[in-house]
């Protein structure tokens, strides 16, 4: 895209933008712009980060050591539901989508809102109710199921899981309002010239999630429904003692469940193509394969997801069915990967933090992939099923994946979100804890997996105590990066230096309007000419 | 990307219910329309879900089902399928009226929908009545001696009675709700040719929630 | 990887090995490839022109077909080692393994029953057949690369040849409640010699006195997992030690007289009377899954608990 705008890029402070628009709290939590929507999502979401972040020290501080340290075992598995469930629900799948996506999507392809903008209010508000009851089960009972609810634990155990299962029923409808607006937002409201050719990757990236999310979740929903039922009437779906096959709830949790790993991965994958390509100043390397393999993967993850059940005692034909499948999956993945690291070639890098976090997401999803396809090959997954390797692997994906990218796309955004500049060498010190502190923690932990360490586990045979000892230690690193960074963020908007529309030089729409943008986005509507990373 | 200055001022006259981010009432009426259908397709999945599990313990468990199936009494069913495939008219039909700008017409249809969803749930209220009375309740409360169940899990049975036929009242009771509002901003004189966005909207999830219907009434009263 | 104990944890491992090599040289390509892209091209000045690149046909499709091809032989070859595991050969050494919250009880076809101990002769092939009395549990050997669910309702198996004398971990690796990380059992791979005097030895537990049987039986119904008995701590329910004929306070403030009677009522109806400091609906039921002689046992073994 030409560099020239019909913007004047100081603006004096005077401005008027989404931000001192309307004043107030009412203004903010009846507001029906969808960035003022996205910002809500934003608090919300860190938040829980930071609950689920507590969960997780508490977990790590109690696998210290071999024996009880100052859990006992059933507050153990209480602490692990509550870190799985909070970062699973309320975290990670939120994260992009809801917070950059509600902020960006409409700014990227040139529309003044979202579809629905007061659909997209109450998607937020469902979310809050949704979140709060799983809170709330912490005051009245507790859960101690793990994330999965498996059957037929989750139906026998005294506890809140009844009330989590709503809370969660609750933040999909949420989940899915917020895809399906989306989607119609995409179709329907590019601006003039915006072809689907010509849409960032980031939103091709979220309009994949957002399939996926009104593909999969009613699943999930009807799914969560049904152990309610048979939690409270017994009705013998899932409960073996009453005819029931609780290997059924399996498949019915991992039809949604592993679209659900997607829904967390490719928003992230569409933030590192905007970062890599703003921060080598260079085309992005073949679009439109970048595009398919975001719709590859998201059609492919409906049809892998007996991959979690080998040892379920499965058929060996569809193990290796689901085997086969999964390991397609990993074609568009490496195509992606190669891509990205083409855009680099004989580019114009720099290396500011947001970049730091690209890279370093490249760095961890790597690693995170190539694992992937040691599970999806059927022989070696029977030996790492259900064990630290596989934490290990969701954490290098999930966490070292989509919370890398949502903090650069975060740091990238920044500017435009608050008009203000955080402060960079601290930021990229956030970049070091956090990139060090994770790859400290979870790197041991495929060696524990190996090792054939077991996951869920409130105790561990000393054999294991040293490397996760190391593990441990590595979570405090997490911890400080991540404390830091909200010090980052907090006096970024407080006190950061006035940001220029566009600082890093990015072609992009969100770009060429000023920062913060206004109400309605643009003073005029865009009229697109050419692709979104036309660096020549 | 280069930005030329056209169509800069939105001022031109707004009609009271276009958002400023919708080009014309068209555009905004088939966004509109595609959001319903995308959620409509949600819905299916959801019930899909359940039909998916009843089709797996209908294969386990024939004989239990065909037993559950008897203790319904089909021409009930069979009723509410009528009530209902009417009110699908009726409110396909208040569409129609309100494109020709016949606002008394439509309303009267909308009331009349609304009246076949009344009838429609005090057959299923009979209906559960009856179960209850029975002993025909979901899952470990079935009275088994009561009901002089052959089956031991035909509590089962019930459980995707209940579930299905409970979801489905859910979804025809919020349609209700959805018809009176309609009805009665019908009657103010909201709609007509040129704005009738809501209705359509609603009138689609009806047809869903009858369309699932037609798919629960063979499944739970003649398949046995 | 810990000791490989058969010959297919063998396989398993080369083609883990396999993996590890590949994956290294992948992610040498990637990030080694990515290191040096972002020095080779570190931004010198913000006007210098980045080459203009948009595609490149041959190299795209080079990166998907070779990951495509090794994909397809890491698939082909685990398929091939999944499939032997699968085959359980006519003439395997069958044994019956019930989880339950939180231990392994295990049948011998001779009879006789031990609680978290499977004792095998070497080289001969095995199958054990798995299945689950509440909730699903898995049955994980990591010296022998294999794991298997056991899910209530329905049985399930997996089978080894082991050719390595000792003893192996148990795991349980499908979370299972309170005690699933001291779900812990031992797999011990004995000579045939030593497997068969065992197998005698232990079939003389029908003569044992009363309260030895008991003690033997406390132990295989996994009451251990959650009574202590040689002290005074309390693991996930109360302690036996030294209980016998003194009185107990209960949740709802009564007493009562810790007799043979109210040791079978807690056995067989264990919310019946909850004991002081402890919940209802822990302990499972016994209901029906002990004969009047095993109750004695135990309630002999309990008396002497001093």
């Amino acid at each position: 895209m030409a560099t020239a705008t019909t913007h004047s890029t100081g603006h004096s402070n005077g401005e008027v933008n989404y931000i001192n628009e309307f004043k107030g709290l009412k203004s903010w939590l009846t507001s029906l712009d969808h960035k003022r929507i996205g910002l809500m999502y934003m608090i919300s979401v860190l938040f829980f980060f930071l609950v689920g972040g507590i969960f997780a020290i508490l977990l790590r501080l109690e696998l210290f050591k071999p024996g009880a340290q100052f859990l006992t075992p059933d507050q153990y598995n209480q602490v692990m539901t509550y870190h799985g469930a909070i970062m699973v629900f309320m975290v990670i799948i939120p994260g992009i989508p809801a917070i950059l996506g509600n902020f960006f999507l409409p700014i990227q392809i040139g529309a003044k809102d979202v579809a629905f903008p007061r659909l997209n209010l109450a998607s937020w508000y469902i979310f809050m109710l949704g979140a709060f009851i799983a809170v709330a089960t912490l005051f009245v009972g507790k859960v101690d199921t793990g994330w999965t609810f498996y059957t037929p634990y989750s139906i026998k155990t005294a506890s809140a899981a009844t009330m989590m299962v709503v809370a969660a029923f609750i933040m999909g409808m949420s989940s899915i309002l917020t895809g399906l607006n989306f989607i119609v937002t995409v179709h329907k409201l590019r601006a003039p010239g915006m072809t689907m050719y010509r849409i960032p990757l980031f939103i091709w990236a979220i309009y994949s999630t957002a399939v996926l999310q009104i593909l999969a979740t009613p699943v999930l929903g009807i799914t969560l429904m049904l152990l309610a039922m048979e939690r409270t009437f017994g009705v013998g779906i899932f409960d073996p003692k009453l005819g029931g096959d609780p290997v059924l709830f399996q498949h019915f949790f991992w039809f949604y469940s592993h679209p659900a790993v997607y829904i967390m991965i490719l928003p992230a994958m569409g933030v590192v193509s905007e970062l890599i390509a703003a921060f080598s100043r260079k085309t992005i390397f073949g679009y439109t394969a970048i595009a398919y393999s975001s719709i590859g993967i998201a059609v492919v993850s409906f049809f892998v997801w007996g991959h979690h059940m080998f040892v379920s005692g499965q058929s060996e034909i569809a193990g290796i069915v689901f085997s086969f499948i999964t390991m397609l999956v990993g074609v568009p993945t490496a195509i992606k990967m190669f891509n990205w690291l083409a855009t680099l070639y004989k580019g114009n890098i720099s290396f500011e933090s947001p970049m730091l976090f690209a890279l370093g997401f490249l760095f961890l999803f790597a690693i995170g992939g190539v694992t992937g396809i040691m599970l999806a090959t059927i022989a070696t997954d029977v030996h790492f099923h259900d064990t630290y390797f596989v934490v290990a692997h969701f954490h290098y994906v999930m966490v070292g994946g989509t919370l890398m990218a949502l903090m650069g796309g975060f740091y990238y955004w920044f500017p435009k979100m608050f008009g203000k500049m955080y402060n960079e060498t601290l930021a990229r010190i956030t970049f070091v804890l956090i990139f060090i502190g994770f790859n400290v923690t979870f790197f041991p932990q495929f060696i524990l997996g190996a090792m054939g360490m077991p996951r869920r586990y409130f105790d561990y045979i000393p054999a294991y105590e040293y490397l996760n000892s190391i593990s441990t230690v590595g979570s405090w690193l997490i911890a400080s990066g991540f404390l830091l960074s909200l010090y980052v963020i907090v006096t970024g908007i407080r006190c950061g230096e006035k940001a220029p529309s566009n600082p890093w030089g990015a072609k992009t729409l969100e770009w060429q309007t000023s920062s913060p943008p206004p109400h309605m986005n643009f003073e005029v509507e865009p009229i697109v000419t050419a692709g979104p990373y036309e660096y020549k | 990307m280069s930005i030329n200055s056209s169509d800069t001022n939105h001022s031109h006259s707004h009609d009271s219910h276009l958002a400023h981010h919708f080009k014309n009432a068209e555009h905004q009426f088939e966004s509109a329309k595609q959001g319903i259908w995308l959620f409509m397709v949600t819905e299916i999945l959801m019930f899909g879900g359940l039909f998916v599990g009843y089709s797996i313990f209908h294969a386990i468990y024939p004989k239990m089902f065909a037993e559950g199936a008897s203790h319904l009494d089909w021409r009930l069913g069979f009723v509410n399928t009528l009530v209902l495939i009417f009110s699908s008219y009726t409110m396909a039909m208040s569409i129609h009226h309100l494109q020709k700008n016949e606002k008394s017409k439509a309303v009267l249809k909308l009331w009349l929908t609304v009246a076949c969803g009344v009838i429609f749930m005090c057959i299923k209220a009979y209906e559960y009545s009856s179960k209850f009375h029975h002993g025909l309740f979901p899952g470990r409360y079935l009275d088994v001696a009561h009901v002089g169940a052959e089956a031991a899990n035909l509590g089962m049975y019930y459980g995707f009675y209940f579930c299905m036929t409970g979801l489905h009242g859910i979804h025809v009771l919020i349609g209700m709700g959805l018809i009176v509002w309609l009805a009665l901003r019908a009657q103010k004189g909201e709609f007509g040719e040129n704005y009738f966005t809501p209705v359509e909207g609603v009138g689609i999830f009806w047809h869903i929630v009858d369309l699932i219907w037609i798919f629960l009434f063979p499944l739970l009263y003649l398949v046995g | 990887m810990p000791t490989a104990a058969t010959d297919q944890a063998g396989q398993v491992d080369n083609l883990y090995s396999f993996l590890l090599i590949s994956s290294f040289i992948a992610c040498v390509i990637l990030i080694g490839g990515m290191i040096f892209f972002t020095f080779k091209y570190k931004r010198k000045s913000l006007t210098a022109k980045s080459a203009y690149i948009t595609h490149n046909t041959f190299l795209e499709f080079l990166w998907s077909f070779i990951p495509l091809v090794i994909f397809l032989i890491v698939f082909a070859w685990g398929w091939h080692i999944y499939h032997q595991m699968r085959t359980f050969p006519k003439d395997s050494l069958e044994i019956h393994l019930t989880g339950k919250q939180w231990s392994w009880e295990v049948n011998y076809k001779s009879g006789v029953k031990t609680a978290n101990l499977v004792k095998v002769p070497i080289n001969r092939d095995v199958k054990l057949i798995l299945s689950s009395t509440d909730v699903i549990h898995s049955f994980y050997v990591p010296s022998f690369r294999i794991k298997q669910d056991a899910v209530p309702g329905r049985y399930t198996a997996v089978g080894f040849k082991a050719n390595k004398l000792g003893d192996f971990h148990i795991f349980c690796t499908e979370y299972c409640g309170t005690q699933h990380s001291g779900m812990i059992g031992k797999l011990q791979v004995v000579t045939q010699a030593e497997y068969d005097s065992w197998l005698e030895e232990e079939s003389k537990f029908s003569t044992l006195p009363i309260a030895q049987k008991g003690e033997k039986l406390f132990q295989i119904k996994a009451c251990a997992g959650c009574h202590s008995v040689t002290d005074k701590t309390v693991k996930v329910g109360p302690t036996l030690f030294q209980k016998f004929a003194t009185n107990r306070e209960l949740a709802d403030g009564t007493t009562v007289s810790v007799d043979e009677n109210y040791v079978r009522e807690s056995i067989l109806s264990p919310n019946a009377k909850i004991a002081g400091g402890f919940k209802a609906g822990v302990m499972p039921s016994f209901q029906g899954q002990m004969s009047e002689d095993e109750l004695s046992a135990i309630i002999e073994y309990i008396k002497s608990l001093k």
